[in-house]
């Protein structure tokens, strides 16, 4: 299972990667597209919207189920990937790069000491 | 808790699913490959190449004696008398006394007066009750053998099955015709070949002897044929419009206004449930099982959603999913019977979501001659 070191998770497998202009970007673990198998919709917050750690910030609905997905820390929304929505199989393709699903501005980055390092989210997932 | 597993029937092939490191989920009281590599490519691997599913977990029934072809002509909805020869399948329905639908299924004839009964996983057990009803207070000279466990049941589906399978078994596939069965030899043990499926593609489903289901299948997934799980059989068979029972029919439901009228024989013999469907045909219906397709892609139309229209709520969805082949989601559903002609626009809530969609014509999906 891939899960880079180059960024945090949650509990709730989603992945959060701190860019070099300060922003960040949120998308979900390689362990949780596969999981969920096909994607077919992604629903995700308005660029703009305000949201706190661990809140609802949209849905993810595979051919078989629908899952909630939750913001790993409280940000900003400065951009939704847009590509990802209107080609949902991208998540499942390349669930960290191409497969980014929002950029945040962290509101209060020391909520990032609360999340899994990628050798304790190796852990919950194996 | 590992009880729920324990409990859980395994199909013959089961080890052959491990093997492949297919996701298993409990169906219908089955542990059954959900998926292998991902529903989608597998639905492709079926509409453009071929496929192979296990079925095993569906009711299989011996019927026989010199009662056996009226007690099948009584409990299912097909004419098996006439035009019925030996080797000849027929697809119907079980009713109930009041024509709700126990269960869908085909009847195969084997023989002078043996048949083959498939049912559905799910209603298995209350079919073979059924008809073992029917056997023991009107149709003595008759004997019903579950042989679900004797005998698997593989289907192996698409445009290049009918290729493979022949040069696999040595064997002319292409000479059984569509909805015939045929018994054909294999490394010295014999095998029932249907040609019939559940996909909207070309195909055959495989009944050998349990001993040798796992030789049939991996000599298939050797032949390159892709192995497919029940997640790929939902949508083809949705993209075909072939109803799913306990979804889009079930004993509250008229076989009328599931649109399965024609898989009736409603002049001449009778069939259980008969008269009911006979009357509420002179009625105006209320109701009637559509389909449908979203105005776009977005949130998956599921069972039980509400269809609406300004006025409130109209009907309800039964199935609904991504459609790979129409590229939106489609869906089944009954909607009052004023608001089904073929190009009206309705709504469908699904969550907090409102999705626009068009009723369109069944099926979705037919494949290229």
């Amino acid at each position: 299972m891939n899960v880079p070191e180059d960024r945090k998770y949650s509990k709730d497998h989603e992945w959060i990667a701190l860019d070099d202009d300060g922003t960040a970007k949120v998308g979900v673990s390689d362990f949780a597209q596969e999981q969920l198998g096909d994607v077919v919709f992604i629903e995700l917050p308005s660029v703009g919207s305000n949201l706190s750690q661990f809140d609802k910030m949209g849905e993810i609905e595979s051919v078989k189920a629908v899952s909630d997905l939750y913001v790993p820390a409280s940000v900003e929304v400065l951009a939704v990937n847009e590509e990802v929505l209107s080609s949902p199989e991208i998540l499942n393709e390349d669930p960290y790069e191409r497969g980014w699903l929002i950029k945040v501005r962290l509101k209060n980055p020391e909520e990032l000491e609360s999340l899994l390092n990628p050798d304790s989210y190796i852990n919950i997932i194996s | 808790m590992k009880l729920m597993e324990t409990s859980l029937l395994k199909t013959p092939l089961f080890a052959a699913h491990t093997k492949l490191n297919s996701r298993l989920v409990p169906f219908a009281g089955w542990s059954m490959p959900v998926q292998y590599k991902g529903a989608l490519s597998e639905v492709s691997a079926v509409r453009n190449h071929v496929g192979v599913f296990d079925v095993s977990h569906m009711g299989r029934f011996l019927v026989e004696g010199v009662d056996s072809r009226e007690l099948l002509n009584w409990v299912h909805s097909a004419d098996l008398n006439i035009s019925m020869p030996i080797g000849r399948a027929r697809y119907g329905v079980f009713c109930n006394e009041t024509g709700g639908i126990i269960d869908d299924g085909v009847v195969y004839r084997l023989g002078e007066n043996k048949f083959l009964v498939v049912a559905n996983a799910s209603n298995s057990d209350k079919v073979l009750e059924w008809i073992t009803q029917w056997r023991n207070s009107s149709y003595p000279q008759s004997s019903i053998a579950n042989i679900t466990q004797n005998v698997s049941m593989i289907a192996m589906q698409g445009p290049k099955a009918i290729q493979s399978a022949s040069s696999i078994f040595n064997y002319d596939i292409s000479g059984i015709k569509p909805f015939r069965i045929r018994e054909v030899g294999f490394q010295n043990q014999s095998l029932w070949i249907a040609r019939t499926g559940y996909t909207g593609e070309d195909g055959i489903e495989i009944m050998p002897d349990s001993s040798q289901s796992i030789t049939i299948w991996e000599a298939l997934i050797d032949h390159g044929v892709v192995p497919c799980g029940l997640a790929a059989r939902d949508v083809l068979r949705l993209e075909a419009g072939l109803l799913l029972h306990g979804n889009d029919i079930d004993e509250n439901t008229n076989p009328i206004e599931a649109g399965l009228q024609k898989f009736l024989t409603l002049e001449g013999s009778h069939f259980c449930g008969s008269e009911s469907i006979k009357s509420f045909m002179k009625n105006p219906y209320l109701r009637k099982l559509v389909g449908f397709k979203t105005s776009s892609r977005g949130p998956v139309p599921r069972p039980h959603c509400l269809i609406t229209t300004e006025e409130g709520p109209v009907g309800e969805v039964s199935s609904g999913g991504y459609s790979p082949s129409l590229d939106t989601n489609i869906g089944l559903g009954y909607v009052r019977y004023a608001d089904t002609q073929i190009g009206h626009k309705l709504n469908v809530v699904v969550r907090d979501h409102s999705v626009g969609i068009e009723i369109v014509d069944l099926p979705f999906y037919k494949r290229q001659l």
